[in-house]
């Protein structure tokens, strides 16, 4: 069944079975692969695309239950807070592998939409749902801190 | 559809994993292992000397520097436009080893940064040793890479003077340039590429070397290569090849190693939509190796359908002969060994008799369980026929035995496989064996077409190889000053080589020199003793290794000394370390202590070095201050992949048992570092690792199966629980370089344990500190 959906400002129309869960959709139908397969179950926030500017974890959410949403993922985010993000990430290298990095990025930025000075503890409760193997922890705070002194 | 004919190569004499490669991770297979080794030990090394000698590098002056070939044109290329492209041929696994291996050749060639461009080296053995773990990449390949880059500098300096008539003394280099230094005329390298490529190689003795101050990024922190694709979703990791045609499968794996596959009723998962294919895959047999674990592959068009495909699947499993695996029982039975003599491993004075006589003694059992290493990117692998060449695109960290294992699985030369690694998406030493590749290879040639296998995080847990369950017991005897007179320490726990060799049922030289033969402590009567305990699921090597448990006890029970001699534990740390000298296991029976496969006249092991950065640590923390109610400092040192490491700990522990971190600060000596920035993060990343699992990092198993599933029953440490600050301080040093990626683990458990003791009184002597028997101690952000 085809349903359309609206993937960083451009329509796609994806032919997947039902229920298919937004992550394999982007990822395998799509080829859009900068958001990451970790865990299946929404506990480590490596698929985390924004729904409306929300993050929210694409790998338990049914591609076709999206038709009129607004999708953004780690490839179409841009704006004031997603530049101010990548430039503190790219400042102190908060990466290792990577590998998590969209969704602590997309994170990131959706917690400086909404707070331009986040405490400590506001960046514990956003950025709790991403796990980092790596444990690139102490970078990711202060990369946030950077970028929002940046904003 | 069955996959029979592989059958037949699913026998030991078939089976050529190259495991002296392999197992090279901890160094080379011991002398005794050898002797003890299988037929497919044999043949994986014939094999591997073979393709050494019809493919490897011709005898010539830069072929056979220290640490291998430095021909230039294997290393690096400068296209005509300046860029420089430089060859990686380790895998990245965030550890940022392009970025290191760029900064070496093209510090040496004096190129441009912004010109340097990487080539991800497929597996060959032109490059030498490709195996990415050890945390040797830049010990392996410093002195050879320096020489590759100053050997093409030297070339184009030739070719820049040929084409001004003059001598080479009146061409100086600037990044990127030779300049005539009387007209001041500039050539760009890209210009000169050419010729120099035409000219003869330099001998070695002529290579001219920089001199340290002449450094451009060689110890400077260079930004990554990888982290600004990164930012942006970009860069190829194994989980996303992509290929014309291709298939996903995913595979239903036998819960017990060694279970097997019985009756399948594949009707259901047929239907679901989106299923290609059922391929039943060949039961693994004895030795595990890196071999697949058997089970039944369902393939589709897309991952997810391939998901529910095999969650339709109606699968008999057959016990096998790990049923009788469960973890109390199996934990029981290790401490009723170490309670017993064994094995006599290194011997100084007579440690149990001066203990039998002893007035004041104490004895401490330690233990700590299996755990795994779950990197964000489970393991996956791409794999392409044409014809009957292979062609594999995989998160590997060691390109070259993933090349001899499929060749050898499959029953094909080498040269019919290609291997190329990606990116990988963590590893931690999983992505070491390529099981996973040869379930790609198998699955791919019977249907047909190009097939991704992607493992989902509850394969990665419950079928891994598992870092070593252990139990430590420490007896030792203090005078009447509380000094330590003697002191015992044996060591149980199911080795690494049982998953070679099924007949190994007690550790070796292998691990015991990781932390426990290399004990630095001066005490007049040591003795360390191992023990039996036969392997029941594959172990494996896992960030730092044996040095986990071994820096647990010996770092334990060094505070509980203290404690009983009523002293400060970061002094009587040191006074076990005694005066700066250097130790040789070796001279005190550890025949076998290999050194991380260093020399120990180039990588000595030397107390002096250990207790200095015990003092720093120590300096760095204010060890000694006022403390806040419930806090406490704890203290711990380690010397492992020859760098040492000391971290001082702060807890905090709330009323109701809740711990938080408060601060972590962590010491290292890890001779000459090619990257300050991205060593810190690996010594971050390294402890956290360590203390993440320490916390709550724990596999156990019933029935030969293991009892964990994903992150919610397997926990990792998210941000709210990790430090609230950490500082690193790594000690300027003209020492040869050392490992960086592993050795911040070792310290991080004890230095954690020993502050909670200190902020409680409570001895965490079992690991981890919130298992599910623990009811005082919680994390609570």
């Amino acid at each position: 069944m085809s349903v359309k959906l609206n993937i960083n400002g451009k329509t796609h129309e994806v032919d997947a079975a039902k229920g298919t869960p937004l992550l394999w959709v982007l990822r395998d139908h799509l080829k859009m692969t900068g958001t990451k397969f970790g865990c299946g179950v929404a506990q480590c926030g490596a698929c985390t695309v924004h729904i409306d500017g929300t993050p929210t974890r694409s790998c338990v959410l049914p591609h076709d239950a999206l038709a009129g949403r607004e999708i953004t993922t780690i490839e179409g985010k841009d704006g004031t807070a997603a530049d101010a993000v990548r430039t503190a990430w790219i400042d102190i290298d908060v990466p290792q592998c990577g590998y998590c990095q969209s969704g602590q990025i997309l994170a990131a930025t959706a917690l400086l939409e909404s707070n331009k000075k986040p405490t400590d503890a506001d960046i514990d409760n956003a950025m709790s749902g991403n796990i980092c193997r790596c444990n690139s922890y102490m970078s990711i705070r202060r990369a946030i801190k950077n970028a929002a002194e940046s904003l | 559809m069955f996959l029979e004919r592989f059958q037949s190569n699913n026998r030991d004499e078939g089976v050529s994993a190259k495991p002296a490669q392999s197992i090279d991770t901890l160094h080379t297979i011991s002398r005794r292992h050898f002797l003890v080794g299988t037929g497919a030990l044999a043949l994986g090394i014939t094999l591997a000397s073979r393709v050494m000698a019809q493919e490897g590098p011709a005898p010539g002056s830069l072929a056979a520097v220290a640490g291998g070939d430095a021909t230039p044109s294997l290393w690096v290329s400068i296209e005509s436009d300046g860029t420089v492209k430089i060859t990686c041929h380790r895998s990245e696994m965030g550890q940022q080893v392009w970025t290191s291996m760029a900064q070496i050749v093209a510090d040496e060639l004096n190129a441009e940064w912004d010109k340097v461009d990487i080539v991800q080296a497929e597996g060959h053995p032109r490059y030498g040793d490709q195996n990415t773990d050890g945390s040797r990449s830049v010990r392996f390949n410093f002195h050879r890479l320096r020489v590759a880059g100053a050997a093409m500098r030297s070339m184009l300096r030739q070719a820049a003077a040929a084409q001004w008539n003059i001598g080479t003394d009146n061409v100086r280099s600037e990044p990127g340039y030779m300049v005539n230094k009387a007209s001041g005329k500039r050539l760009g390298y890209g210009e000169l590429a050419k010729a120099a490529g035409k000219l003869p190689l330099p001998a070695e003795a002529d290579v001219m070397l920089k001199t340290r101050d002449q450094w451009r990024y060689i110890g400077k922190p260079v930004p990554s290569l990888t982290v600004p694709k990164i930012t942006r979703g970009e860069g190829t990791f194994g989980i996303d090849v992509d290929r014309p045609g291709m298939v996903y499968a995913v595979v239903a794996h036998p819960p017990q190693v060694f279970g097997s596959t019985g009756s399948v009723n594949e009707a259901k998962a047929r239907k679901v939509p989106g299923v290609l294919d059922v391929v039943k895959l060949p039961d693994a047999t004895p030795p595990a190796m890196f071999k697949p674990l058997g089970g039944v592959a369902v393939v589709a068009t897309d991952t997810w359908s391939a998901i529910q495909g095999r969650q339709a699947l109606d699968i008999e499993w057959k016990d096998g002969p790990n049923a009788v695996y469960n973890s109390p029982a199996y934990r029981k039975a290790m401490q009723e060994t170490g309670r017993k003599p064994g094995t006599e491993q290194l011997n100084r004075g007579d440690a149990v008799g001066a203990i039998a006589k002893a007035e004041n003694t104490l004895t401490a059992e330690y233990y700590a369980p299996h755990l795994v290493h779950t990197p964000m990117e489970p393991p996956c692998a791409t794999a392409e026929w044409n014809d009957d060449h292979l062609t594999c695109w995989a998160a590997v960290q060691d390109p070259q035995t993933t090349r001899n294992t499929l060749a050898g699985f499959l029953g094909i030369e080498p040269d019919r496989v290609t291997v190329h690694p990606t990116w990988l998406g963590g590893a931690f030493g999983r992505k070491s064996k390529p099981d996973f590749v040869i379930e790609a290879a198998l699955i791919a040639r019977e249907v047909g077409k190009p097939v991704k296998v992607t493992w989902t995080r509850e394969d990665d847990i419950k079928h891994g190889y598992y870092h070593s369950v252990s139990c430590q017991r420490f007896e030792a005897a203090l005078d009447d000053k509380g000094r330590c007179n003697a002191w015992l320490h044996r060591t149980v726990f199911p080795s690494i080589m049982s998953t070679f060799n099924p007949a190994v049922d007690e550790a070796g030289g292998l691990e015991l020199g990781l932390g426990a033969t290399d004990n630095p402590y001066y005490i007049p009567n040591l003795r360390l003793e191992s023990g039996k305990a036969p392997a029941h699921l594959r172990i494996g090597w896992l960030r730092s290794v044996s040095n986990i448990y071994h820096a647990f006890g010996v770092q334990s029970f060094a505070a509980e000394l203290a404690h009983a001699a009523g002293r400060d534990p970061k002094d009587y740390l040191l006074e076990l370390i005694g005066p700066d000298r250097i130790i040789d296991p070796t001279k005190e029976g550890a025949e076998d202590y290999a050194n991380y496969n260093a020399s120990q006249s180039e990588y000595p092991i030397s107390t002096g070095r250990l207790a200095h950065v015990v003092k720093v640590a120590a300096k760095m923390a204010r060890w000694g201050r006022k403390l806040p109610k419930g806090h406490g400092l704890g203290i711990a040192v380690h010397r492992s992949f020859l760098s040492y490491i000391a971290t001082v700990v702060e807890v905090a522990v709330a009323d109701d048992g809740a711990i938080t971190i408060p601060g972590v600060w962590l010491a290292a000596d890890a001779g000459t570092v090619v990257n300050p920035r991205h060593s810190t993060a690996q010594l971050e990343g390294g402890t956290l690792y360590g203390l993440s699992n320490a916390l709550y990092g724990e596999i156990t198993v019933t029935d030969g199966a293991v009892d964990q599933s994903n992150f919610p029953n397997w926990r990792a440490m998210r941000m709210s629980e990790a430090p609230r600050a950490f500082e690193v301080n790594i000690i300027e040093s003209n020492e040869p370089p050392a490992g960086i990626g592993e050795p911040g683990t070792p310290p991080a458990a004890p230095a954690l344990t020993n502050a909670i003791f200190a902020a409680t009184g409570m001895r965490i002597r079992d690991l981890p500190v919130l298992g599910p028997n623990r009811q005082k101690l919680k994390l609570n952000p």
